[in-house]
């Protein structure tokens, strides 16, 4: 299972249906190891639903998801995926400290990991603050500081970095690049279109179906702008014109269909 | 499951609960003073407090932790705290019994707080021992914890966890023999009485009061007890770690 060259996880033919809400329609895309991968996209293009799915808590209709060679969802993935929710989702009547300690216990991580995850998200002063009475940012921060506790091989992060101001969104992405330095994979949503360029791989969503998967030089090259938001509005605006002319590897996955 | 994981997580829901010290408060004083209330109501017909003093022992721990348990577990599902407990090795089972350790510490220190008011302050009659007393406020406590958590799983919002009270709890207080002596109930009542776990915990009060050990308070007893394992199992399973 070490082969490097082996997807973090694989997803083939992926049918969801949330309510009456069709979300993928047999989605296929792979995601690589060791490196950052941004998944991007308007709001309720499926972002989330994608997330969940490989963390093993979405409900499907159809298709699988492998992730780091095993079935998503298994057991003994939980203690090797790691996930932050798009809301924060920790306890706002516990300290910071309380917070982390308790997840630490639940994934059997050392005590002081806790205090190194409180060093990496930058609540040093506020470790002993109950959560509640936090900013909406730092809020954010205890929630990303959870999913970055023990030693994840897969961290899904679903739009970390929302809510926080431009100097403290840098330093939390020279720690995701750490984190993959180090050899985790990182998939990380978001929105905030400067961010795709801290990124290794772009998937571009659009309406539950892969629109783009491609490095963020090939984005700007291909779309023949210099800032990512004109690319992903040109990309948008190429997708609505006439279906995916663009570099879609998804295919070559889809081919198992 | 495993004993740390649930351990940690009965010490995590406490440590909740102790930065909460208006509803730590509500919890372990409100019974006393509803029952120095009734106390006080019937001060002037000597008797009545002492033939329903026992239920109201019961009455008031299950109602308060089927509702302090259905509305926080509820709680963490929309937080998004339970999906995220789901994507960790925190099993089911953890999770339940985590809450029901918990909640049914609360039910002892609130059993022992309420039964010694009771007895001390408004001077309730009671043949059979305090812990005795104790023991089955506790029970019908941890009844109540386990009927809401099993409750919470059917509840989309606070409200409707809510509105589940006179559904599974009210029926259960009528015609638990509070009211009327279930003997004396049309048959019918009488048997649907017969399947509801609160009348067991009236019936094994009412065998304290009336000072009889052995078997007229244990069965009713276990009963109880087995209510409320089947209880939290149920809830352990329609737990879904996979959510539409």
């Amino acid at each position: 299972m070490n082969n490097d060259s082996a997807p973090a996880l694989t997803v083939r033919d992926l049918h969801v249906k949330r309510g009456e809400t069709v979300v993928f329609d047999g989605l296929s895309v792979a995601v690589p190891r060791g490196q950052i991968t941004g998944l991007l996209g308007p709001s309720g293009c499926g972002k989330t639903t994608l997330m969940r799915a490989v963390v093993g808590v979405q409900k499907v209709q159809g298709g699988t998801v492998t992730v780091l060679g095993e079935s998503a969802g298994s057991p003994a993935l939980r203690r090797r995926v790691a996930y932050d929710t798009q809301a924060a989702s920790v306890y706002a009547d516990l300290t910071v400290r309380q917070n982390l300690l308790y997840f630490a216990r639940l994934i059997g991580a050392r005590q002081a990991d806790v205090d190194r995850v409180i060093q990496q998200v930058g609540l040093a002063a506020q470790r002993d603050q109950t959560v509640g009475s936090l900013s909406g940012g730092q809020e954010n921060r205890v929630s990303l500081a959870t999913a970055m506790l023990g030693k994840p091989e897969l961290i899904v992060l679903d739009e970390p970095t929302v809510g926080l101001d431009p100097v403290l969104r840098a330093e939390l992405w020279d720690v995701f690049r750490a984190i993959a330095d180090a050899g985790a994979t990182l998939l990380v949503s978001s929105h905030v279109m400067d961010e795709a360029l801290r990124c290794d791989r772009l998937l571009l969503l659009r309406a539950g179906r892969i629109v783009a998967d491609l490095t963020p030089a090939e984005l700007l090259a291909w779309t023949g702008t210099s800032d990512p938001e004109a690319a992903f509005l040109a990309l948008i605006e190429r997708d609505e014109a006439h279906r995916p002319p663009a570099p879609h590897r998804a295919f070559e996955h889809g081919a198992a269909r | 499951m495993t004993g740390p994981r649930t351990l940690a997580t009965a010490g995590r829901v406490l440590r909740q609960l102790s930065h909460d010290h208006r509803s730590v408060a509500l919890m372990l004083v409100a019974p006393s003073l509803l029952m120095g209330l009734f106390a006080w109501l019937y001060s002037g017909q000597p008797g009545v407090f002492d033939l329903l003093g026992g239920a109201i022992l019961v009455l008031f721990p299950f109602i308060v932790m089927f509702l302090v348990t259905s509305i926080a577990t509820l709680r963490e599902r929309r937080s998004g705290t339970l999906e995220r407990l789901m994507t960790t090795p925190l099993g089911k089972a953890d999770f339940i019994l985590g809450y029901a350790l918990a909640f049914g510490l609360m039910a002892v220190v609130e059993a022992v707080i309420t039964v010694t008011f009771a007895v001390v302050v408004c001077g309730l009659d009671v043949a059979g021992s305090l812990w005795q007393m104790m023991l089955v406020a506790v029970a019908a406590a941890v009844l109540g914890t386990a009927l809401g958590l099993l409750a919470s799983a059917f509840a989309r919002t606070e409200f409707q966890a809510v509105q589940f009270m006179p559904v599974l709890v009210f029926p259960q207080v009528l015609l638990g023999g509070l009211f009327m002596p279930r003997d004396l109930m049309p048959d019918a009542l009488r048997v649907v009485s017969d399947w509801l776990p609160l009348s067991y915990a009236i019936d094994a009060v009412t065998a304290v009061r009336a000072g009889e050990g052995g078997w007229e308070l244990w069965r009713p007893l276990l009963v109880v007890g087995a209510f409320g394992v089947v209880c939290l199992a149920l809830a352990s399973l329609t737990l879904r770690r996979r959510t539409p």
